[in-house]
């Protein structure tokens, strides 16, 4: 597979589980691109990105994603596991994301406990993880829920230094970020 | 009893099984907490004493089959894919009813019930101990690999499938630890002794350490510690040893109360 080929085709794309309940859907996802999922609550966002993850059936259409192309994937509510004694350095390291140079905001989740963090605190540093990580493909659901404006800022720079060899596509109902940091947004209808 | 004991030859191979085992279990168990799955052992253990009890009703190997009935408990898992703690009550309960019943169909099938539900420590030999140096081997060598497979299935929730990685060498190879560690674990210790085992340790150590490694660390000092201590006071006292360890488990919990972490903070 070439640097230019894409991360993933959706063609016609019919999604759900017992039934379908999103498309048909068509894009493609090109390295480098960072590209936005908007729609109203329900339409069926999360249910592409599941699709995507092998979570959801297919119904109709077709769905490319090269077997080469590593995923990372941020929930739009990550579970933090009750009392496990990680601290924020491990979590990244299990991500595989280095933690020397890391910004001050990131540095200060390092030594303490998931079980210390804040709901936005974990949020941060479950989509710093999946967006700094090695995976060329990155599914982020609703990444500054429960993120205050400086945290915002953080993934915002991030996502705008991306790797031209990796891409993103991102579920926001935060049309201000999606405007800010995407490429092109795919609006989803009923 | 005289605590002297403790330093007979009769009594070495039995202390140093036992502490082998309060070594593994406790690893055993931080893996279990970590997947809020900490009454899987409980569940497991009551499993493999009812296929134990079965082997004696049929005078077939006990070990094989208490092997067997644990067995059944992570195919059970495997299963129900997403097991939870209500399952586990299942099997623990259909673990304990059959013991109980079965054991009532002859005297082998009652010896081995009260022998895998109280433990017989003192009565342990060689293949026992060589076990649980398999065992301990089998856990520390694979524990790095495993822990780490097993926290980014915990922390990033379908990673495996959605990379089209098999996700079945870990899941195996936790359900072979477990099974194998619990057989054990009933076989010497008994039930309740090898649940507590399983449980308290790494309950006590994630409360009171910062970060994953020092958990274990913890959690295996606070095993092995209570684990001499239960040994020495069972023959001070001439009491029963699965209940005297369950005791000195017991009094490690309100170190759950102490107001810091051990640990570098930020």
């Amino acid at each position: 597979m070439t640097d230019k080929a894409p991360l993933l085709t959706l063609i016609d794309v019919r999604a759900g589980y017992a039934q379908p309940v999103v498309g048909p859907v068509s894009f493609i996802l090109s390295p480098g691109e960072v590209l936005g999922l908007k729609g109203i609550n329900g339409v069926g966002k999360t249910t592409l990105l599941k699709l995507i993850l092998g979570e959801a059936r297919l119904f109709g259409g077709s769905l490319h994603r090269p077997p080469e192309v590593t995923v990372a994937h941020h929930r739009q509510r990550p579970e933090r596991p009750p009392e496990l004694p990680l601290t924020g350095e491990e979590v990244l390291r299990i991500a595989s994301v280095g933690t020397t140079g890391l910004p001050a905001r990131m540095a200060a989740l390092c030594h303490r406990c998931l079980d210390e963090m804040s709901g936005g605190e974990f949020q941060l540093l479950h989509a710093w993880a999946c967006l700094m990580g090695p995976a060329r493909l990155v599914l982020l659901d609703e990444p500054t829920n429960n993120l205050d404006q400086e945290a915002i800022e953080l993934l915002l720079t991030e996502l705008e230094t991306l790797a031209p060899e990796r891409g993103v596509l991102m579920v926001s109902h935060d049309t201000a970020f999606l405007e800010a940091t995407c490429h092109r947004i795919v609006p989803l209808c009923p | 009893m005289s605590l002297s004991l403790a330093w007979d030859p009769l009594f070495r191979v039995p202390l140093a099984t036992g502490l082998m085992l309060a070594v593994a279990l406790p690893l055993l168990g931080a893996f279990l907490r970590m997947r809020e799955q900490w009454l899987s052992g409980l569940g497991v253990a009551q499993l493999a004493a009812a296929g134990g009890v079965v082997g004696a009703l049929v005078h077939g190997p006990v070990a094989l089959f208490a092997l067997l009935g644990a067995a059944l408990g992570g195919i059970a898992r495997a299963l129900t894919r997403s097991t939870r703690n209500e399952h586990y009550a299942v099997m623990l309960l259909g673990g304990w009813a059959a013991v109980m019943l079965l054991a009532k169909y002859g005297h082998d099938a009652n010896m081995a019930a009260m022998n895998l539900l109280n433990g017989q420590l003192y009565f342990t030999s060689l293949p026992h101990l060589l076990g649980a140096a398999l065992l301990l081997a089998a856990t520390i060598l694979c524990g790095h690999w495993l822990a780490r497979r097993l926290l980014i299935t915990r922390l990033f929730p379908g990673h495996f499938r959605a990379n089209r990685q098999p996700a079945w060498p870990h899941e195996l190879c936790l359900e072979a630890l477990l099974v194998g560690g619990v057989v054990l674990g009933i076989s010497t210790m008994g039930v309740m002794a090898t649940f507590a085992m399983l449980f308290i340790p790494p309950w006590v150590a994630f409360r009171l350490a910062r970060g994953w490694m020092r958990a274990l660390r913890v959690s295996t000092l606070l095993g092995a510690g209570a684990y001499v201590a239960g040994f020495m006071l069972a023959l001070a006292l001439d009491v029963p040893f699965g209940p005297a360890l369950v005791a000195v488990l017991l009094l490690t919990t309100p170190l759950r109360l102490v107001p810091f972490r051990f640990g570098r903070a930020a």
